[in-house]
């Protein structure tokens, strides 16, 4: 147990250094998010005006949660494109031939990518409070904020390190980039769901991710509902166990493959 | 060898910017999954934005009935930005292949080179410009008459032009495919800090600042015209002139980046 902990402790520092020293891996995770973000809440910011809009301090305070959102969907596509680099270099097969449990392998990577969803986290709260966004369940929420971002990360790592695992591939999962903005889309990230237009609506309101970005976005712009946190960690869970099963199916593959 | 030698200095140079758009042809006929990001981020943007912005509509001050007419340019200039962005990606790909190093030992003069890959961009910008607004006509977007789709056609054509200098500039500075993420990172703020998401008046006061003094205001509101109203030369022509100066300013940095990578 504490020889399996020392080797998921250093295959996610490793993660962790790779992540921050190549800076192709962190833009996406920060730069996209916050352009985003800036454009969106100034662009659209006039919607808080609608009818039916929650209550808010203002269009910052709700989108911060988008992009968290969409950061820690980022972070674990960058997860899996960097998983799979370490399988086409060779790094992984070498990992294998160790005497370690695979699991450790998979786990180390995704301590890399929880990592990457806590500094998503720590960011946005960071850019929020600076222009002037407040927390409105104060540090509770924000703790709030920062786990479920973090554990989603993590769980969105799991299906990338599926998917390198399977396919090997770096380009594969890279190209899997605009299924994060498709899946952002169609929940109710950006807007809130009663507004947004159908067939996306309809859509949103069955995305786990809806949930997720709900029970994140609830403590920051409201008090803390125990409903809204227990259908995110109920989500989270649902992403967990398939990208586990996922994970475990494609390392079964990729072993017999080579 | 005999007969390019033969050619006029000014054909030889066409034949040169041919054979260039030639090559970046050939790379779509035989890769064609390579354009599929161009085409599919532009169009997940436009079916995004309008599933979830479009009840801005409902605001005071929004002319615009259906908001797909609004955000359908934007699509296709973001579409033309992607493009043109992706020249550079290929650009430093080919850098780093040495591919670049044999064109710059050749008697070619640089704007020739430069002038390749920017007219490859700008023809290869009409693929998603055209996928995303077949998508939007049965959506809802309006028809915007023979001469708007002129005008949209022609800003989309220009921007991705504008779109490849920035690429190639970054690409011959940087001379590695990591400045990527810079590459379409500019140009997506370049498109989106305008009147992307609403009209002027309805923008956040930060943002109307910038949107006033970015001249991809003015190409948008160029492209949009026939989308939401009549086309005019009062509407066109600040898009042509914004377009005009980005692409002599973009041009001149990247032909000054690659005179330098030259020595």
């Amino acid at each position: 147990m504490a020889a399996n902990l020392r080797v998921v402790r250093a295959l996610g520092m490793r993660s962790i250094r790779q992540t921050f020293r190549r800076p192709q891996l962190m833009a996406p995770i920060v730069v996209f998010p916050t352009l985003l973000l800036a454009v969106q809440t100034g662009g659209a910011g006039s919607a808080v005006d609608l009818p039916g809009f929650p209550p808010v301090q203002g269009f910052l305070q709700f989108m911060l949660a988008g992009a968290m959102m969409q950061s820690l969907m980022l972070a674990g596509n960058s997860g899996g494109i960097a998983f799979a680099v370490d399988i086409e270099m060779g790094f992984t097969d070498r990992l294998f031939a160790a005497p370690i449990p695979r699991f450790t392998i998979v786990l180390g990577r995704l301590a890399g990518t929880a990592a990457l969803g806590l500094f998503s986290a720590l960011w946005f709260l960071a850019i929020g409070l600076l222009f002037g966004a407040e927390i409105h369940s104060g540090v509770a929420g924000a703790l709030i904020a920062v786990v479920l971002v973090t554990a989603t990360a993590m769980a969105v790592g799991g299906i990338g390190a599926a998917i390198a695992l399977r396919s090997g591939s770096a380009s594969v999962v890279q190209g899997l980039f605009p299924l994060v903005l498709v899946v952002l889309f169609l929940s109710s990230a950006f807007f809130p769901l009663d507004l947004m237009i159908q067939p996306a609506k309809a859509i949103a309101e069955y995305n786990p991710f809806s949930f997720i970005a709900e029970g994140v976005r609830n403590p920051i712009i409201a008090d803390i509902d125990a409903t809204d946190l227990l259908y995110a960690l109920l989500s989270i869970a649902g992403i967990v166990v398939l990208g586990l099963v996922l994970s475990a199916r494609a390392l079964r593959h990729r072993l017999k493959v080579g | 060898m005999g007969r390019a030698a033969a050619l006029p200095e000014w054909r030889a140079n066409l034949a040169t910017i041919a054979a260039l758009m030639a090559r970046s042809r050939n790379e779509l006929l035989r890769v064609p999954g390579a354009a599929i990001p161009g085409v599919l981020a532009p169009t997940i943007f436009f079916l995004g934005l309008n599933g979830v912005f479009g009840a801005l509509t409902q605001l005071n001050g929004f002319e615009v009935g259906a908001y797909e007419s609004f955000v359908v340019p934007v699509s296709m200039l973001q579409g033309a930005g992607f493009t043109g962005a992706a020249a550079g990606v290929n650009l430093a790909r080919d850098i780093e292949g040495g591919w670049v190093d044999r064109l710059l030992v050749s008697p070619a003069p640089r704007w020739v080179l430069l002038a390749g890959t920017v007219l490859s961009a700008s023809t290869r910008a009409l693929i998603p410009a055209t996928f995303v607004f077949a998508i939007a006509l049965p959506l809802g977007a309006g028809w915007p008459g023979i001469d708007g789709l002129f005008v949209t056609y022609l800003m989309v054509a220009a921007m991705a032009a504008v779109a490849a200098c920035w690429g190639s500039a970054l690409a011959l500075r940087f001379k590695s495919q990591s400045a990527a993420p810079l590459m379409q990172a500019g140009m997506m703020a370049l498109v989106f800090t305008t009147t992307a998401y609403a009209p002027l008046a309805l923008l956040q006061p930060w943002l109307r600042t910038v949107a006033e003094v970015n001249p991809v205001t003015e190409v948008i509101e160029a492209a949009r015209q026939g989308f939401v109203g009549a086309v005019t030369w009062p509407g066109t022509w600040p898009g042509i002139v914004a377009l005009f100066g980005l692409l002599l300013v973009l041009g001149a940095w990247a032909l000054r980046e690659m005179r330098r990578t030259a020595r």
